[in-house]
């Protein structure tokens, strides 16, 4: 298959278990290097279970059995010397609800940058200013950082989640269908934003709206029933796919 | 209107009535008892009750200054021991513990809310009373001979004591409800704050704990309603004597409620007495009252708030 450049992620052979059920089956796959992947495929198929494998999130389920390779710039991140909290710190996540925490607009963006050490004010509200700009939220929260994060609209938190993930200067976002709790609008936001991000950042989104991923895909992976069917460039899946069950899929047969 | 309409009204002005009649009840309690402390009330000045030490009922001297200052020592002590203590088993049991240990705690914890006082009291009187009496008083009079630890009372039965039980009597509220507020917190949030990189402690510190504190704070409020008004324990271990103002850990202690099983019945025809204890019993309510509307009050905003 003809693999972009550099992969920023790949797996070999993942699979993933939850109790007896096996909610991943050898997964192979590579993720390039600042471009956008879309993950799409009917719901249950597994498209979370892959994401939080990539900054093993996917360790807090319980009776989670996990087995294969994730490499993040080509290091075995199940490897016990990984330090799990810096291989988090290089990824930023994106949740479907916006998870803002509980404390003001300021603290959230500065949270992740705190809890890694940085105590100096001035270079914190520097960051502060700084991604949420790029987040596009700084002209509409400017004047209330120190209001609580959880007065802001659905769509503007997750914007703040997104600024907080920036501001731990991350090289990927992870995102579990960011805008599936959002208004076309907030909608049309982040993706902009994800279009400008994707210069700078590995970009992995999970969803569910084809539409979606034609707009912003770069590469494309298609899972069912917990296996990868097909992967590939966003335009080679939508307009020749390979497989019976893509073509099915895009063009709305299976859900 | 039809019989089946006929039903629902009688039913439902039945209920409304009944509902009604339980909760005007504690109102009534209160307004009866303020009736019957209003004697006292019209013919002393509400500081001296309040904030005079004596209580010599005979020579109509009614302070109630020591029982009231006895009582707060006693529950401050138990709430020294026992929140730090019930908030940390609370997050371990939510956090850090098997789902195994966690559905054996569970019960147990509810079990020991569960458990008469008198039992607690025993407790208290077989195995706290001989360890303070024989190693924690003349240690402190050995070693810290000062306030608030130097007194000369050997007995064992102190405010000390009492707030030791007082303390395991309060560990199941705190740790119930505490362990219900944190792990009602979203297990996404702290996916968010892992996801940052976070460690699980630094996770549980700065986001799980803050957004459950409002809970934990109704849980500690709802611990202090019980303490300060749990009677039997207190009054089995507490030494229920007046030797001057309670100035140490070490001396008995006289709380209100126990002041008020002690004494009530008895010595009925001193004039007022009897309007002493039930202002007693008053403000006892009343502090109960307003604990248990805060504590409630406070879990009732976060949740709806959508915690
Ligand atoms: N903690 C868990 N324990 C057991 N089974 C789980 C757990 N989480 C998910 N599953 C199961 O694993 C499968 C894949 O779940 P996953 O959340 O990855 O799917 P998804 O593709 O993200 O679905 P959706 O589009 O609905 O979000 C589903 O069948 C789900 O029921
Ligand atoms: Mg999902």
């Amino acid at each position: 298959m003809n693999t972009p450049a550099r992969p920023h992620i790949m797996t070999e052979h993942l699979t993933v278990h939850y109790g007896r059920q096996r909610v991943l089956q050898d997964i192979s796959l590579a993720i390039p290097d600042r471009q956008i992947t879309a993950i799409i495929g009917p719901s249950g198929c597994g498209k979370t279970t892959l994401l939080k494998s990539f900054n093993r999130l996917i360790e807090l389920q319980e009776n989670v059995r996990v087995s294969g390779k994730v490499l993040v710039d080509g290091e075995n991140i199940f490897d016990p010397q990984i330090d799990v909290t810096r291989l988090r710190k290089k990824m930023g996540l994106l949740l479907q609800r916006p998870q803002v925490l509980p404390m003001s607009i300021f603290d959230n963006v500065a949270y992740g940058r705190r809890i890694h050490g940085c105590k100096n004010r001035r270079l914190l509200g520097e960051i502060v200013e700084k991604y949420l700009t790029m987040a596009g939220l700084w002209d509409e929260v400017r004047d209330r950082l120190h209001g609580p994060a959880s007065q802001l609209s659905i769509g503007q938190q997750q914007r703040l989640c997104l600024a907080r993930a920036l501001a731990v200067e991350p090289e990927i976002i992870l995102c579990d269908e960011p805008t599936s709790a959002l208004d076309p609008a907030s909608t049309q936001h982040i993706e902009q934003i994800f279009m400008e991000l994707k210069k700078d950042y590995t970009i992995v989104i999970v969803t569910h709206i084809l539409r979606q991923a034609r707009r912003l895909a770069d590469h494309v992976l298609f899972l069912y029933l917990g296996e990868l069917v097909e992967h590939g460039p966003a335009h080679r899946i939508f307009d020749t796919p390979q497989q019976a069950r893509t073509r099915d899929y895009i063009l709305g047969i299976i859900s | 209107m039809t019989a089946r309409t006929f039903k629902e009204v009688c039913a439902h002005s039945l209920m409304r009535t009944v509902a009604g009649f339980v909760i005007s009840l504690a109102f009534l309690m209160a307004f009866g008892l303020y009736l019957r402390a209003r004697p006292i009330l019209v013919t002393k000045p509400l500081e001296e009750l309040l904030f005079h030490t004596v209580w010599n009922p005979s020579q109509g001297q009614f302070g109630l200054a020591n029982f009231i200052i006895s009582t707060i020592w006693v529950t401050a002590i138990a709430l020294i021991i026992a929140v730090p203590l019930s908030v940390f088993t609370a997050i371990y049991l939510s956090e850090y513990a098997p789902a195994k240990i966690r559905n054996i705690a569970r019960p147990v914890v509810d079990l020991l809310a569960g458990i008469s006082p008198v039992v607690y009291g025993v407790w208290g009187i077989l195995a706290i009373v001989p360890i303070v009496r024989d190693y924690l008083m003349p240690f402190f009079s050995e070693h810290l001979p000062f306030f608030p630890f130097a007194s000369d009372n050997y007995t064992g039965f102190c405010t000390l004591t009492a707030g030791i039980v007082l303390a395991v009597m309060t560990f199941p509220i705190i740790i119930s409800v505490t362990e219900e507020v944190v792990s009602r917190v979203p297990f996404e949030l702290r996916e968010a704050s892992l996801a940052l990189g976070a460690t699980k402690w630094q996770t549980i510190k700065l986001t799980v704990l803050k957004k459950a504190r409002p809970g934990i704070i109704a849980a500690i409020i709802l611990g202090v309603s019980r303490a300060f008004g749990e009677t039997m324990a207190v009054l089995m271990v507490a030494g229920c004597a007046i030797q001057g103002f309670p100035r140490s850990i070490f001396d008995p202690a006289y709380p209100l409620p126990a002041l008020i099983a002690n004494t009530y019945g008895e010595m009925m025809s001193v004039p007022l007495y009897d309007a002493a204890v039930l202002l007693a019993a008053f403000i006892l309510l009343l502090v109960t009252m307003l604990c248990n509307i805060a504590g409630w009050g406070i879990l009732l905003r976060t949740e709806r708030r959508g915690m």
